[in-house]
């Protein structure tokens, strides 16, 4: 099955039950493409569980019992078994390239594994939506591990969208200072993408069109926001446009004195 | 009683893996664990304490550890069968590069870690192109491109491996490897063989002469020119 052929329209998660065995409280979270969905809650209350639930397409046989279905029905094996078939890709604080080469090189090694044609067009594509995330450019002749936290998840999720064509992209606590989190909103959305992200990021968190409360191992409710933060919401955007300008203004060794003049035209 | 043989490079998971299928197993059978290892192993005491199931090891010293699995294989099913386990696990020291110490019967599993390299299922010889099942661990740490690849490497080494991706920490993925454990038949001991040819010419180096030359040994041994093997000795 090619990854073009996964025509998913929605995903949706059954209950299982709470870390105390009684049964979780929600109906089903059902997640369609160019959706995004942030999961928040203390440290321990299950949100990388229902993550994995996701990634391994759960049918009971997790630790939360929850069954998670594509198109209503069991998905087929492959989609669990074989990462190039899987439709989601997976990113968490410990994913690493190990790999010791330049950009352009680890992404047509991992194109030519996916046997897909004009290799360099895809790489350049990939490396061009990267840099849409990112202030500081990524070039394609730099090494993988010289890249930054930030320019590595940008590299991350743009092979995610672009390479794997993965129509689920899960994001577990990714939040590297100098993501432009709004872009990668953006780009889910361009692209019809379904983003799951982990987060304890207030920006991220507001800004995806649910939000999934976890304790105790078990989702608490989901939110949809109807408008009413819209104005907090727009307050800390603008605030975090600022703390972009003033980063990249002190990692280039400038005065950050007249910041403040720049904060208006910035939103 | 069935058997499983798990192979691989030193940290690669075996034990990890191990756990998880023990973990899994003594919801209904008993389990023993037989660990080989060269100068040091901790796996008997530590699998003793976590599980309370019958657990040995054995040192191989200057002796191949694949070598000494296989002298010791018998006594081992013996000693298991003793026990009255459904189950025994063998888990190697996965050193040596040429042998492998999968038998006929039982279940051969090679455990890679998806962060030791892409080229690695390539190295790894008949240590991966003689086993039924390779288990890929460390998943959790590496990134999607690096996971496919090194899937096309085994691939490479073998089309038609059973690859079976793992966070053995956290268990996922590991009731893909227990279908194929639960589908096992119980071993014939008199019928028990290595699968591959191992390089069984034991020579002095092998048992630990540590003299250079070949003028200094016996058993199989090989000159500069002239790239065939010899047999000094009785
Ligand atoms: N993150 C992560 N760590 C793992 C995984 N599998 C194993 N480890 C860790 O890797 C280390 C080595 O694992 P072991 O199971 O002891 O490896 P081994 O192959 O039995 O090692 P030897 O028997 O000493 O050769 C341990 O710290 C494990 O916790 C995995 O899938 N993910
Ligand atoms: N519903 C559940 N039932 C049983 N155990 C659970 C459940 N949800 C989570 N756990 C376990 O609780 C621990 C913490 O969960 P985790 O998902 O890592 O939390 P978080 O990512 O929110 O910090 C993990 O060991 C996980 O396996
Ligand atoms: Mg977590
Ligand atoms: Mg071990
Ligand atoms: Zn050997």
């Amino acid at each position: 099955m090619d990854p073009e052929d996964i025509d998913i329209r929605e995903i949706r998660i059954l209950p299982g039950t709470k870390k105390n065995g009684e049964k979780e409280g929600y109906d089903n979270i059902v997640i369609v493409p160019g959706e995004t969905i942030s999961i928040v809650g203390p440290t321990g209350s299950g949100k990388s569980a229902l993550i994995n639930d996701i990634e391994m397409f759960a049918r009971k046989d997790t630790v939360t019992g929850r069954t998670v279905l594509v198109n209503g029905a069991h998905p087929p094996e492959e989609y669990v078994r074989d990462p190039s078939k899987k439709p989601i890709a997976s990113i968490t604080q410990n994913t690493k390239c190990l790999a010791d080469l330049p950009v352009s090189e680890f992404l047509e090694m991992h194109i030519k594994a996916r046997k897909m044609g004009d290799v360099e067009d895809v790489a350049l594509k990939t490396i061009e939506l990267a840099n849409e995330f990112v202030g500081e450019k990524i070039s394609g002749d730099v090494k993988i591990t010289g890249l930054s936290g930030g320019q590595t998840r940008a590299l991350m999720i743009a092979d995610a969208v672009v390479i794997s064509n993965s129509p689920i992209i899960l994001l577990d606590e990714v939040e590297n200072a100098g993501i432009y989190k709004d872009k990668v909103i953006e780009c889910v959305k361009r692209f019809r993408k379904a983003v799951v992200f982990v987060t304890h990021d207030p920006l991220i968190s507001l800004m995806c069109d649910k939000r999934v409360v976890m304790s105790n191992g078990a989702v608490e409710k989901v939110i949809k926001p109807n408008g009413e933060e819209k104005s907090t919401l727009k307050e800390i955007m603008q605030t975090d446009r600022r703390i972009d300008i003033v980063r990249e203004k002190i990692r280039s060794g400038e005065s950050i004195a007249d910041c403040w003049q720049l904060f208006g035209q910035a939103c | 009683m069935k058997l499983l043989i798990i192979a691989g490079p030193p940290s690669a998971g075996k034990t990890t893996v191990a756990r998880q299928v023990i973990r899994h197993l003594l919801l209904k059978s008993k389990v023993s664990y037989f660990k080989i290892d060269v100068v040091r192993a901790f796996e008997d005491e530590e699998l003793k304490k976590e599980f309370g199931i019958p657990t040995r090891k054995v040192y191989s010293g200057d002796l191949c550890p694949d070598h000494t699995g296989i002298m010791v294989l018998g006594d081992a099913i013996d000693w298991a069968e003793k026990n009255g386990s459904d189950f025994l696990i063998m888990e190697s020291a996965g050193l040596c590069l040429r042998c492998s110490p999968y038998t006929t019967e039982g279940l051969g599993i090679v455990v890679l870690s998806a962060i030791s390299g892409t080229n690695t299922p390539l190295k790894m010889g008949p240590m991966v192109s003689l086993a039924d099942v390779a288990v890929v661990t460390k998943i959790d740490l590496i990134s999607q491109a690096e996971r496919e690849v090194f899937r096309e490497k085994i691939k490479e080494v073998s089309k038609s491996m059973d690859i079976v991706e793992m966070n053995a920490v956290q268990g996922t993925g590991v009731q893909y490897l227990m279908r194929t454990i639960d589908s096992l038949s119980d071993i014939d001991k008199d019928k028990i063989e290595l699968r591959g040819m191992a390089p069984l010419g034991v020579c002095t180096v092998c048992i630990g002469k540590k003299d250079i030359g070949w003028q200094n040994h016996f058993g199989v041994i090989r000159k500069l020119d002239g790239a065939d093997y010899l047999y000094r000795g009785d």
